[in-house]
């Protein structure tokens, strides 16, 4: 069994067709990693796969772990085990980071039948994991990704990651607008969590973060179909070639 | 998808269930008539056992109320049937000193609401009050050695009737509208409060107001006097049962704050949807003052309330605070009006509203920077939630500067829930209820979090409850 499978999935958003006949499976420790140009509907693909209510699915279906989620709710698809890493995290004032991030965490232990930590045990692991990631400044009185740099939005992300727990993760253009130092703490962040067993859809238009993970297969979307698939070696390719000139 | 009356109503928080749908049996009322004219002034005034100057000043309202027109702007008054109100409505004949001697039924209400328990924990002294009369008071000891006075106001004007006299519809003129008048004419019982010099209150002191009777009408006057370089927090609390029948309330708040001294006024008022709340509040404040209004509005079907400072003395300050619900066939039409006649008063103003089930909130502001205001500084930001495409919101705020050295700035937003927000919040695990509800409290999380810790509490959990009735 597959841990996602995509079938010949259809995408409109507001009427427009947004992916045209995707197909694509992840088995369980595998990475699979998406390229293509901006506007290809790499990201559409991320948001659908987590059950974006804007992206209506027209045909087509998706299954994670054997069971079709293909129009459950974002919420159930998390329960379930699916994280998504968003590429432009919003910043939602008002709402204080701890207290959403244990909310979040019990809310998904009650769905997932797992007794949850207490909030002593949860808030140590919480600190364990901003060290890790070198999130830092006191992450505590703030709200969630309010007033956050670019860099600190995406160690957020890897931050809900490490304490939410999921056995898949998609990470949506996690590389972007990272500086090195930033880049290399997420980079082995998402190392440990492929390393650990568990499997991911990394979507993005470098091939820089591909030094920290091994991919099991690249595929290139353009204007929401599958251009090209194939190894890690295509990565490569398309960071000399150029979207435009790869071998379709 | 919108759900049924009924529905929301049973999603409504316990307190607020209860607040809103129990009531008492009320034989007292009996006695009583509905309109308002002399004979029932006169009438008032000799139960309270008044001066003469006092029930001259209510005779005197009377005259001005008759002769002036409802107001004719806001929303619309015409639905409220003012010769079915009952304005006078004594409960009990005496006021209690403890709570064992509150009847059984009354002390009831008051505990549910969660009154001697507060009262106990985190507040330096109580008042309670039921229909027109204060049924319960206390002060702590620690304040009354202070100097502290924290009395019934209709105790006050027999026991305090200098200082009464002197204050008493100075900050508010039966001129100002129709229902300051009406409020002048026969207003019963609320709060006096005085804060000598130099005294400084940590504790909060609170009020509470509860209408029980069907089609009653509730006038409690609310004079507070702080005096120089002292510094309180009080409180007032609000509610009342839902009948089907029109209730009324129009109490006043006066308060003056002298030289140097500062004073906190928090509200929140749960009238139920069927009373007409039309207030009229106001702070007097000297040089080097500062007044802070913290305001929560819910309930009600019409409420019209403008919380107006005004700022004689130089460099005084006033902060307004205050977050709107308004759900269906509600209007809240709230805001905050600040008068800068003295140089370097400054003003800041932060009103938030949630509108919903076709509930209409409307900002109405007014800052007005006198000629002698130099160097004023005022600042207006207001920020309107619409939930659905039924509901409605409007800001109107009116500026007048008549000072060219003045700055102020103005920022309104409006905006539903943001559809990517609530993803973001699913995608961690969250129901669509939950995570509405966790952005709807983050929207009024600047304003709540400046409110008593109880009511915090109880308003994060009303409006999960609000969200859970229309999601999903």
């Amino acid at each position: 069994m597959h841990t996602l499978e995509i079938k010949n999935l259809r995408v409109k958003i507001e009427g427009k067709l947004v992916l045209d006949d995707v197909s694509l499976s992840i088995n369980k420790g595998e990475v699979v990693v998406i390229m293509g140009p901006n506007g290809s509907g790499k990201s559409t693909l991320a948001s659908t796969i987590m059950g974006h209510p804007l992206y209506e699915v027209e045909s087509g279906s998706i299954f994670y772990e054997g069971r079709d989620i293909t129009h459950s709710k974002p919420e159930e698809r998390a329960s379930l085990g699916i994280f998504m890493s968003f590429q432009a995290p919003p910043e939602v004032a008002g709402v204080d980071f701890y207290p959403f991030l244990f909310e979040a965490y019990k809310s998904l232990c009650i769905a997932r039948k797992i007794e949850p930590d207490d909030v002593f045990t949860f808030k140590q692991r919480l600190d364990e994991q901003s060290a890790k990631l070198q999130a830092d400044g006191d992450w505590s009185k703030r709200y969630l990704n309010n007033g956050f740099s670019g860099g600190e939005k995406k160690k957020s992300e890897m931050l809900q990651l490490a304490l939410l727990n999921p056995d898949f993760a998609i990470f949506d253009e996690i590389d972007s607008g990272l500086d090195v130092d930033a880049l290399n703490i997420v980079g082995r962040a998402i190392k440990e969590f492929s390393d650990s067993g568990k499997s991911a859809l990394v979507v993005t238009h470098y091939q820089r973060i591909l030094k920290f993970i091994k991919a099991s297969q690249v595929i290139v979307l353009v204007n929401g179909k599958i251009a090209v698939e194939g190894g890690p070696e295509l990565a490569n390719q398309l960071e000399d070639q150029g979207f435009n000139n790869i071998n379709r | 998808m919108p759900m049924p009356p009924e529905a929301l109503n049973n999603g409504r928080s316990q307190t607020h269930e209860s607040m809103w749908n129990d009531y008492n049996a009320s034989g007292y009322m009996s006695g009583t008539r509905t309109g308002v004219d002399a004979d029932l002034v006169r009438f008032i005034s000799q139960e309270k056992n008044e001066p003469d100057w006092m029930l001259a000043t209510r005779l005197e309202a009377l005259k001005i109320y008759l002769s002036l027109p409802m107001p004719a702007w806001g929303p619309d008054l015409s639905g409220l049937q003012l010769d079915k109100i009952t304005y006078y409505a004594k409960a009990l004949d005496k006021q209690a000193e403890s709570w064992d001697d509150v009847p059984v039924d009354i002390r009831n209400t008051f505990d549910r609401l969660g009154i001697p328990k507060a009262e106990q924990e985190v507040l330096a002294g109580v008042g309670a009050q039921y229909e027109s009369t204060v049924i319960y008071h206390s002060l702590r000891e620690e304040c009354k050695a202070q100097g502290v006075i924290f009395e019934d106001f209709d105790i006050a004007v027999q026991e305090h009737g200098d200082l009464v006299k002197k204050y008493f519809m100075t900050g508010i003129s039966p001129h100002l509208h129709k229902f300051a008048a009406l409020h002048g004419a026969v207003f019963s019982g609320g709060t006096f409060l005085y804060i000598p010099r130099g005294a400084k209150v940590d504790m909060p002191l609170q009020a509470y107001f509860r209408m029980n009777a069907k089609g009653m009408g509730q006038f409690e006057h609310t004079l507070i006097i702080v005096e120089e370089d002292a510094q309180a927090h009080y409180i007032e609390g609000c509610s009342a049962p839902r009948y089907g029948a029109d209730s009324l309330h129009a109490g006043a708040v006066e308060i003056f704050v002298a030289k140097n001294s500062r004073f906190r006024y928090s509200s929140v008022e749960s009238w139920s949807k069927d009373a007409y709340n039309l207030n009229t509040k106001r702070a007097i404040v000297k040089e080097g003052g500062h007044i802070e209004w913290v305001g929560g509005n819910f309930g009600s079907n019409v409420t019209m309330l403008y919380p107006c400072s005004v700022l004689e003395g130089q460099g005084s300050k006033a902060d307004h605070l205050g977050v709107a619900f308004a759900g269906q066939g509600q209007i809240q039409d709230t805001g905050a009006k600040v008068i800068h006649l003295a140089p370097d008063t400054s003003s800041n103003i932060v009103m938030k509203s949630i509108s919903k089930e076709g509930g209409r909130s409307i900002y109405r502001g007014l800052v007005d920077i006198g000629p002698g205001a130099e160097r004023a500084a005022s600042n207006t930001q207001c920020d309107a939630l619409i939930l659905d495409e039924k509901s409605a919101s409007d800001t109107i705020p009116l500026i007048k500067v008549k000072n060219q050295s003045a700055t102020l700035a103005h920022e309104a937003t409006a905006g539903r829930l943001n559809e990517n927000d609530i993803f973001y919040l699913q995608s961690r695990g969250l129901s669509e209820a939950q995570a509405s509800a966790m952005i709807v409290n983050g929207f009024i999380e600047p304003i709540v979090k400046e409110l008593p810790m109880e009511y915090a509490v109880e308003m994060n959990r009303m409006i999960e409850l609000e969200m859970e009735g229309s999601v999903g």
